[in-house]
C-alpha cells in the first residue's frame, strides 16, 4: 500500500481540542525550562491522532510548540522504534521473534501472520487493515510465543489461536488479550507452585482449569 | 523453598486486586509515615544493612548507591529515576510488579526518594508496556487522592511527585544515562562517566537511577527488618528475588524465590521441569540475553545468585532464565541474540556500531560452518575487542554470549565446520 514514494506529507498538523487537555497533563510532568522532555510523549499523541503515524509537520509544529530545533525532533523520531514515519495499516501486528519466543515456536506465529495476512514484515495488506512487523524482544518471555497487536499483548500463542486473532480483528471483534492457552498471567500452566492460598481464584479467573 | 510468609509480591499472578484496597490489605501503605520518621539515614542504613543489591542486572548495593548522593540540600532539586525500560531478552518481572502490585512501587519510590532528598521520581517504562503504564498510573492516581504521595505524603509534610514517562522502543534506554538522555527529550545515547548521575544526573541535579524491583521491595525490607531480608539468600547475595523461567520448560512462569536457589530446583519445583526431562537438557542461559550460557554440566550444581554464577563465569543478571533442551540449535539461539544487539547498538561507539554488525554476520557463518577454524579464534578476538571499548556495556553484552557459546560449545561449531567442508568434498 505505502511504498514510500506514493504517500502524501499533509501540509499541516494541529492537536485536537481533545488532545489539547492531554498535551497540558503532559507539559505539566516536567520542570520550568526542560520541556523539551516533553518530546517522546507528544510525538507519541500525535501519532495517535495521526491514524497511527507521524507526519513531518506533526514533527514540526512539536518542535515549535518546545522551542526546538526541527532537527532535533527528527532526531528522537527516527532513534525510537515505535515511531511510524510513513503510513501505517490500522492494525500494527508485531511479532517477537527473540529467543525466548523462537525457542517456544514464533516460527509457526510469523508464518500463521504471514500466510493469513498475505505479506511478508515491513509490507501491509492491500485494504490497509493490517501492517506486520518482526520485533525483538517485548518482555513478556515466559507467555513466549506472543505478538503485540497495537497496546496490546497476545501471548502463549500457537498458529491457531494467532489466526483465530487477526480473524477477529479483521472482522471488527475485540480479541481476547493476554494468554491464549488458558493462564490468567504468568503463572506456571499446570497450578500454582507458590502463593497457593489464591488457587481457588486462579480457578475462577480462568474458569476451572 | 521460600515460604509465601516471606514473598514479598503476594499480587505477583494478579489474581487480587492491584488497586489500593487490594495493596493496603496486602500491607503496603501500612504505617509508612512512621517509616519515613526514620529519618534519612536510618532508612538508607537499613537498606545497605539487608544487602539488597540492585535488581537491574549489575547488582550494585541499592543502600550504597542511595548515599552517594549529596547529603546537604543545594538550589539544585534531587531526583529519583526508576527504571522500568525492561527489555533484556528472557525478562519479564517489573512487567508483573506493574500490572499486580504497582502500589509497592509507589510506596517504595516515596521512601527511597525522601531518603535521598528528592521530591519527584520519574519513573521510565518501555513504551510497549502500554497497558503496565496504565496500571501503574491507576495506582499512582489512588495514592495522590488518598494523600499517600502529593504535596503532605502520607502527612509526612513531605511533598513527593511521582511521574511515569514512557520510552518509545529502544533497548539501549535501559542504560542509565541513556535513559537520562530520553528524559530529558534526546536520543537515547549513554553519557559518558564521570560525571555519575549522583552528581549531574537528569537536568544537571543529582540523581539515582534504580531498577523498578529494588525499589519496589524496599517498604517490605523496612516493616519486616533488615535482618528478615538478609536472612533470606546467601551471604552478600540476601532477600528474594523474581526469577523468569522461558524455554524449553513444561511450565514457564514467574515466580518469587529465595536468592541462591539451585536452578535444577528453580525449573523442576517451579517450571515444570526440563521439556523431556533434565536429561534432556541442553544449556540454559541464567540472567538474561547478555549473560554467557551454561551447559548441562554446570547447570547441575549451578545456585542462583551473584557470586556464584560469576564463579561459573556467567552471572545472575536480570535473574532470567532462558532453558534449552537437546533440540535447540545452540549456534543458532546465540547468533539471534547477536542480531539484537546489533539492532539495538545506539550507534554511539565505533567499536560497538561497527563490532556488533560484524560479529553477527560471523555468527550467522558460523550456524551453517561457512567458514574456517581459525575464524572462530578471529570472531572470539574481535570480541576482546569491542569488550570494555565502549562508553555503555551494551558492546559487553554482545560480547559475552558469544565467549560464553565458543568456550562451552566449541567442538559444536567445528563439527559444523568439518561437516560443511567434507560435504563439500563428497560433492565434488
Amino acid at each position: 500500500m505505502t511504498d514510500d514514494a506514493t504517500f502524501v506529507q499533509p501540509e499541516s498538523f494541529a492537536f485536537s481540542a481533545e488532545n489539547g487537555e492531554a498535551v497540558k497533563t503532559i507539559l505539566a510532568k516536567y520542570p520550568d525550562g526542560w520541556k523539551e522532555s516533553s518530546v517522546m510523549p507528544l510525538l507519541d499523541l500525535a501519532q495517535r491522532q495521526h491514524d497511527g503515524w507521524l507526519p513531518r509537520a506533526a514533527m514540526d509544529h512539536i518542535a515549535e510548540m518546545l522551542g526546538m530545533a526541527p532537527i532535533r525532533v527528527y532526531e528522537v523520531a527516527t532513534f525510537y522504534t515505535m515511531y511510524n514515519l510513513k503510513p501505517i495499516g490500522r492494525h500494527h501486528v508485531q511479532v517477537c521473534t527473540n529467543l525466548p519466543c523462537w525457542l517456544n515456536g514464533s516460527d509457526g506465529v510469523v508464518s500463521a501472520c504471514k500466510r493469513k495476512l498475505d505479506i511478508e514484515f515491513g509490507e501491509t495488506t492491500e485494504d490497509g487493515e493490517f501492517t506486520l512487523s518482526e520485533m525483538e524482544c517485548l518482555g513478556a518471555c515466559v507467555n513466549a510465543p506472543m505478538m503485540q497487536i497495537d497496546d496490546d499483548y497476545y501471548e502463549d500463542l500457537d498458529s491457531v489461536t494467532t489466526e483465530a486473532i487477526l480473524d477477529e480483528l479483521r472482522a471488527g471483534g475485540t480479541p481476547k488479550t493476554g494468554s491464549q492457552a488458558g493462564r490468567h498471567t504468568c503463572e506456571p500452566a499446570g497450578g500454582l507452585s507458590s502463593l497457593e492460598h489464591q488457587t481457588e481464584l486462579r480457578s475462577k479467573a480462568v474458569g476451572g482449569s | 523453598m521460600l515460604k509465601d510468609k516471606d514473598r514479598i509480591f503476594t499480587n505477583l499472578y494478579g489474581l487480587e486486586s492491584p488497586g489500593l484496597d487490594g495493596a493496603k490489605k496486602r500491607g503496603d501503605w501500612d504505617g509508612t509515615k512512621k517509616l519515613l520518621a526514620l529519618g534519612r539515614e536510618e532508612i538508607i542504613d537499613r537498606v545497605k544493612a539487608s544487602g539488597l543489591r540492585g535488581r537491574g542486572g549489575a547488582g550494585f548495593s541499592t543502600g550504597m548507591k542511595w548515599s552517594f548522593m549529596p547529603k546537604e540540600a543545594s538550589e539544585r532539586p534531587h531526583y529519583l529515576v526508576i527504571n522500568g525500560d525492561e527489555g533484556e531478552p528472557g525478562t519479564c518481572k517489573d512487567r508483573e510488579i506493574f500490572r499486580g502490585d504497582p502500589h509497592k512501587l509507589v510506596e517504595g519510590a516515596l521512601i527511597a526518594s525522601f531518603a535521598m532528598g528528592a521530591n519527584a521520581a520519574y519513573c521510565y517504562i518501555r513504551g510497549e508496556f502500554f497497558r503496565e503504564a496504565e496500571e501503574l498510573q491507576r495506582a499512582v492516581d489512588e495514592a495522590y487522592a488518598d494523600g499517600l504521595i502529593g504535596p503532605d505524603a502520607c502527612g509526612s509534610g513531605y511533598p513527593f511527585d511521582f511521574f511515569i514517562h514512557l520510552g518509545a522502543g529502544a533497548y539501549i534506554c535501559g542504560e542509565e544515562s541513556a535513559l537520562i538522555e530520553s528524559l530529558e527529550g534526546k536520543k537515547g545515547q549513554p553519557r559518558l562517566k564521570p560525571p555519575f548521575p549522583a552528581n549531574v544526573g537528569l537536568y544537571g541535579c543529582p540523581t539515582t537511577v534504580n531498577n523498578v524491583e529494588s525499589i519496589a521491595v524496599v517498604p517490605a525490607i523496612l516493616r519486616r527488618g533488615a535482618e528478615w531480608f538478609g536472612g533470606l539468600g546467601k551471604p552478600n547475595n540476601t532477600g528474594t528475588k523474581l526469577f523468569n523461567v522461558s524455554g524449553h520448560v513444561n511450565q514457564p512462569c514467574t515466580v518469587e524465590e529465595e536468592m541462591g536457589i539451585p536452578l535444577k530446583e528453580l525449573i523442576e519445583t517451579h517450571a515444570g521441569g526440563v521439556r523431556g526431562g533434565w536429561d534432556n537438557l541442553l544449556a540454559v542461559i541464567p540472567g538474561g540475553s547478555s549473560v554467557p550460557v551454561l551447559t548441562k554440566s554446570m547447570c547441575e550444581t549451578a545456585d542462583m545468585d551473584f557470586d556464584s554464577l560469576k564463579e561459573l563465569r556467567s552471572g545472575l543478571g536480570t535473574a532470567a532464565v532462558i532453558v534449552m533442551d537437546q533440540s535447540t540449535d545452540i549456534v543458532r539461539a546465540i547468533a539471534r541474540l547477536s542480531r539484537f544487539y546489533m539492532h539495538e547498538s545506539c550507534g554511539q561507539c565505533t567499536p560497538c556500531r561497527e563490532g556488533t554488525g560484524w560479529m553477527w554476520r560471523m555468527m550467522e557463518r558460523l550456524v551453517t560452518g561457512e567458514a574456517e577454524i581459525e575464524q572462530i579464534d578471529l570472531l572470539e578476538e574481535v570480541t576482546r575487542q569491542v569488550e570494555g571499548h565502549t562508553i555503555c556495556a551494551l558492546g559487553d553484552a554482545a560480547a559475552w554470549p558469544i565467549q560464553g557459546l565458543i568456550r562451552s560449545f566449541r567442538p559444536e561449531i567445528e563439527r559444523r565446520i568439518t561437516d560443511r567442508k567434507s560435504g563439500a568434498t563428497e560433492a565434488a
